[in-house]
């Protein structure tokens, strides 16, 4: 019988679960700051309810991110956290969650090809995906950000790196305040 | 250039055709089945259509357990619940669904119950809650157009806090689905027009939004070809047996196709425009889809393009420039509205449908904004842009 080539199966899970851990960290930092600091997420964010718990995971659940609303911004949950979530957006498989968070994929077409679950009330989850989707538009380069998101938002260079060096700044003024 | 991935299921069995009632009874036999509770509407039930079902159950010695009849236009979690007590108190082994979606709706939520046991349907809200099989499930559409027969969907208004709570799994699709064209011929033209509309826009909408895959184009295009063939005729004939089993089977197809591929905007603000100024769901789909069309075009040209040729047939297809398919497609849906109208006065603008006003379009733009279906459209949606949509619809 022939074998698979190379390409086709030398898939190292283990780099993709550690690649994967360590961007859902960032993700969830940069969402966090955005919420603080861009004028977009915080429309969102307003109006989801405080309290609002929100995890992303890979089954069978880890990596995670988990985010909740409190005093009107998103703050980083433990991973171990024992909070029901109420929205969970569930990649199938660790692979799966790799082609998004690797640029390969966008979000919405992992979505459109059942690389993932979204469980929670869908009125409040469009408020993440959008939020989610401001935050890649923002900080990602245009020509990553075109392949990761379904549409750019129509923003000048000068808001884009406006906004972009306020999140990452808010987002290292969070890090130095844990420290 | 090929999908990069999809799935693609429907388990349901199709039973189509002229005497199609009259295979019920083995179909409940195969289940194990002896004693089915029929679940429908007072309309329905008025209408004889269930009594049609049951002379074809009465020939054959096939009893059954009652007869539910309680299932109002916008059915809630009480009317499961009563429902499913009716179920268990007539000792009944299996559902028949005869009705629209409502019914059908109900029916998939009454299944959860009878099935898992309980009374609280609510706690099996959301997707891949059940994780097994349910009771023999049959469902008897009356109208061409939800397609809810072929979908893994139920929505279910709670009574405790007046929200639609979704159902999703594979479970809840029926095992069978019975499509005779005696329970939707004496559908009235204004209802068979809205329906049909209803069944077009799935299928366009399944075959230009992101989740469209090879299985679920071959449904669309199928479906779109037998409703345009079909809709204008039925409309002049309603007693047309042959052209009302076809719009039966393709609102069928097309409930096959967007069960798997999903929808897009033309829902979206469709879904909204019902809530705000409750206007029929066919109605909202008939009056928006040219204008969503446009507004994809930019990104979807192409899969526009291919829609013409089961919209129009193959000459004008062959004899169509393909840069101008995608422009002609949506023409051709215009002036297939204004057939539409002229036929059976389905209202081709908002302003026409008489209870949406132009200062509603502002809040029904900024609430589709939260609906599910912007997800898979193929253009993420701003506000003013989905306000200048219903703008051009009204």
């Amino acid at each position: 019988m022939l074998s698979l080539p190379k390409e086709l199966d030398d898939v190292d899970y283990n780099f993709q679960r550690k690649y994967v851990s360590g961007m859902m960290k960032l993700i969830a930092r940069l969402l966090q700051a955005g919420s603080e600091v861009d004028e977009e997420i915080k429309k969102e964010v307003d109006n989801l309810p405080d309290g609002y718990l929100f995890r992303m995971d890979a089954a069978p659940g880890n990596p995670c991110l988990m985010l909740q609303k409190r005093n009107g911004t998103m703050h980083i949950v433990p991973d171990d956290s024992p909070l029901e979530p109420d929205l969970r957006i569930s990649f199938k498989h660790v692979t799966h969650a790799f082609l998004v968070f690797s640029f390969q994929e966008g979000t919405a077409t992992a979505y459109a090809n059942d690389r993932m679950l979204i469980d929670g009330d869908t009125g409040l989850a469009m408020k993440i995906v959008r939020s989610l989707n401001r935050v890649q538009s923002v900080v990602l380069p245009k020509m990553i950000a075109e392949k990761a998101v379904k549409t750019l938002p129509d923003f000048t260079l000068f808001d884009k790196l406006n906004i972009s060096a306020k999140t990452y700044g808010k987002l290292l003024v969070n890090l130095v305040k844990e420290i | 250039m090929a999908k990069d991935y999809y799935e693609f299921f429907c388990p349901v069995k199709i039973i189509a055709g002229f005497k199609a009632l009259e295979h019920i009874p083995f179909e409940l036999s195969s289940h194990g089945s002896s004693n089915p509770l029929i679940l429908t509407d007072k309309g329905v039930k008025g209408a004889g259509l269930v009594d049609t079902v049951l002379k074809a159950l009465d020939a054959a010695d096939q009893k059954i357990a009652g007869i539910f009849d309680d299932v109002p236009p916008d059915s809630s979690t009480a009317v499961v619940t009563s429902a499913a007590q009716y179920y268990r108190d007539q000792k009944a082994d299996s559902i028949i669904a005869i009705g629209g979606g409502s019914v059908i709706d109900t029916a998939k939520a009454v299944n959860i119950l009878v099935s898992e046991g309980g009374d609280d349907v609510k706690k099996y809200s959301g997707s891949g809650i059940l994780k097994r099989r349910l009771k023999p499930f049959f469902v008897i559409p009356t109208t061409a157009g939800t397609g809810s027969e072929a979908t893994l969907v139920s929505v279910i208004k709670d009574d405790a806090t007046g929200k639609k709570m979704p159902f999703i799994s594979h479970f809840l699709l029926p095992d069978a689905a019975i499509l005779d064209p005696r329970l939707t011929i004496s559908l009235p033209p204004k209802i068979t027009a809205a329906t049909a509309m209803d069944a077009l826009t799935h299928a366009v909408e399944s075959f230009i939004c992101l989740a469209k895959n090879p299985v679920s184009d071959a449904y669309a295009a199928a479906a779109i070809k037998k409703i345009t063939a079909n809709l204008l005729n039925v409309l002049k004939d309603s007693s047309n047996k042959d052209g009302r089993l076809e719009l039966a089977q393709a609102a069928t197809m097309a409930g096959i196709a967007f069960s798997n591929s999903m929808v897009g905007l033309v829902h979206a603000l469709g879904h909204n425009v019902g809530a705000v100024s409750h206007v029929p769901h066919g109605v909202c789909m008939s009056i928006l889809l040219p204008h969503v069309l446009a507004f994809n075009l930019k990104e979807r040209e192409a899969e526009i393009g291919d829609l013409l040729l089961p919209l129009a047939g193959p000459e004008i297809y062959a004899s169509t420039p393909s840069a101008q398919r995608a422009q002609r497609s949506i023409d051709f849906i215009r002036d297939l509205k204004e057939h539409v109208y002229a036929a059976a006065e389905l209202p081709r603008t908002l302003e026409e449908t008489g209870s949406v006003k132009r200062g509603d379009l502002p809040k029904i733009a900024q609430m589709s904004l939260d609906d599910g279906a912007m997800l898979l459209n193929p253009i993420d949606a701003t506000y003013e842009q989905a306000l200048d949509v219903l703008q051009q619809a009204f």
